[in-house]
């Protein structure tokens, strides 16, 4: 069963995309995806913290005793969260106002905990590395997706660096709905839905 | 035995690690975050009553020791002579303290104008202490030594109506930002000199 390093960055990406084949980690996925932006700066910081603790976590795979392994993971997992929310404070402010409380709970996101108790303490730190890095920009286009599909439909435009780009016209009437927390619930529904469809074939 | 000791050198060493690092890069970080902060939080409010000035008011700060508060002064550049300076004081609102942003002009002591910076009152009713121009226009060319006080309490300051209680607040806050003012004088002229171009 031993995969190239390539697929195991590459199973992040469509196979084994988390949110949406795993279904793990939906908290921030069903919380901060109104806009693009967000969905994007949430997945680069889980991404950051994802590469960094599968890379220490097999790193000192053979040093942690089993027992207290979860633990260990855990102390990893935080200092490099908290490292991303003073790294986002002095230099993406206003995008860490907008995440807000979902920056320190990236903490207790499943997919990172997942992937050090799955993968990295029981392979080398280059497929580790490989894994996290994959699982990370797939949670960030599941995230960037999502985001797009909600901003788009919610307002009518999409917003990059605080200047909206409108892609329907004046007439369009903006479905908020879909900016509102029900409408993440049927929005990831919907695209779970495509996917499996896409999938089964 | 062996694996008791083991757990504990291991946890310890990973949390030493960690906390060593956390605060190699906290420091690191500390003065960039203060920066922000300020820059969003304070920013457009200061950046409103010190409109004009040639240089950036938030960059150009300092602090001074009153009793045992810590306070900060912005400092404004007019016609290449800092002779502005903005500092912060509270008063209570409706809900919660309300704090006002206060620019001075130091050489005749009249108010540049006002802002509103933080503030929990009722949007659409209070919140228009921060967001009506008219309301904070009032303040701008009285003299900071004055006590404040809207017209139903026999003051100057016309209330924004239907939030008395909101713009008493406010008049509360510009009446103690002349308090700090007055104490604190002789020291932001001293400190005003460092920043003279």
């Amino acid at each position: 069963m031993a995969k190239t390093i390539v697929q195991e960055f590459t199973k992040g990406l469509w196979n084994e995309i988390p949110p949406f084949r795993l279904v793990l980690g939906l908290c921030p996925v069903l919380a901060v995806t109104k806009t693009v932006e967000n969905g994007i700066g949430m997945g680069l910081a889980t991404t950051f913290v994802l590469v960094c603790s599968n890379i220490l976590v097999s790193s000192l795979r053979q040093v942690i005793p089993p027992k207290v392994r979860i633990a260990c993971f855990i102390i990893i997992i935080a200092t490099f969260v908290t490292v991303v929310e003073l790294v986002m404070q002095a230099f993406t402010y206003p995008l860490f106002l907008k995440l807000g409380i979902f920056i320190p709970l990236i903490v207790v996101n499943c997919i990172v905990l997942g992937r050090a108790e799955a993968f990295a303490s029981k392979n080398s730190i280059i497929s580790s590395l490989a894994d996290g890095l994959g699982m990370g920009i797939g949670f960030t286009l599941a995230l960037g997706a999502l985001g797009a599909v909600r901003e788009l439909f919610g307002t009518g435009a999409l917003t990059f660096w605080e200047k909206p780009i409108q892609i329907f016209g004046p007439s369009f009437q903006p479905f908020t709905f879909m900016i509102e927390a029900p409408g993440a619930f049927v929005c990831l529904g919907l695209m779970l839905c495509v996917m499996n469809m896409v999938g089964s074939k | 035995m062996r694996e008791m000791i083991k757990m504990v050198v291991v946890l310890t060493l990973l949390c030493t690690f960690s906390g060593g690092l956390l605060a190699a890069i906290r420091g690191g970080t500390k003065e960039k975050i203060e920066y922000q902060q300020l820059k969003f939080v304070k920013g457009p409010a200061i950046k409103a009553i010190l409109e004009g000035a040639s240089n950036d008011p938030i960059v150009d700060r300092f602090k001074i020791k009153d009793g045992k508060i810590e306070r900060s002064f912005f400092v404004g550049v007019f016609d290449g002579k800092a002779s502005a300076v903005a500092l912060e004081s509270f008063g209570k609102g409706f809900s919660g303290d309300i704090g006002l942003m206060v620019a001075v002009n130091l050489e005749d002591d009249n108010i540049i104008g006002v802002g509103v910076t933080t503030h929990s009152e009722t949007p659409g009713v209070g919140s228009r202490a921060k967001t009506d121009p008219g309301f904070a226009a009032q303040f701008k060319g009285l003299s900071i030594k004055d006590t404040f006080k809207v017209k139903t309490d026999g003051g100057q300051v016309d209330a924004v109506s239907g939030a008395t209680v909101t713009s008493r607040g406010v008049t509360v806050a510009a009446t103690e930002a002349g308090k700090i003012y007055k104490k604190l004088k002789p020291q932001i002229a001293e400190k005003l000199k460092e920043f003279a171009k």
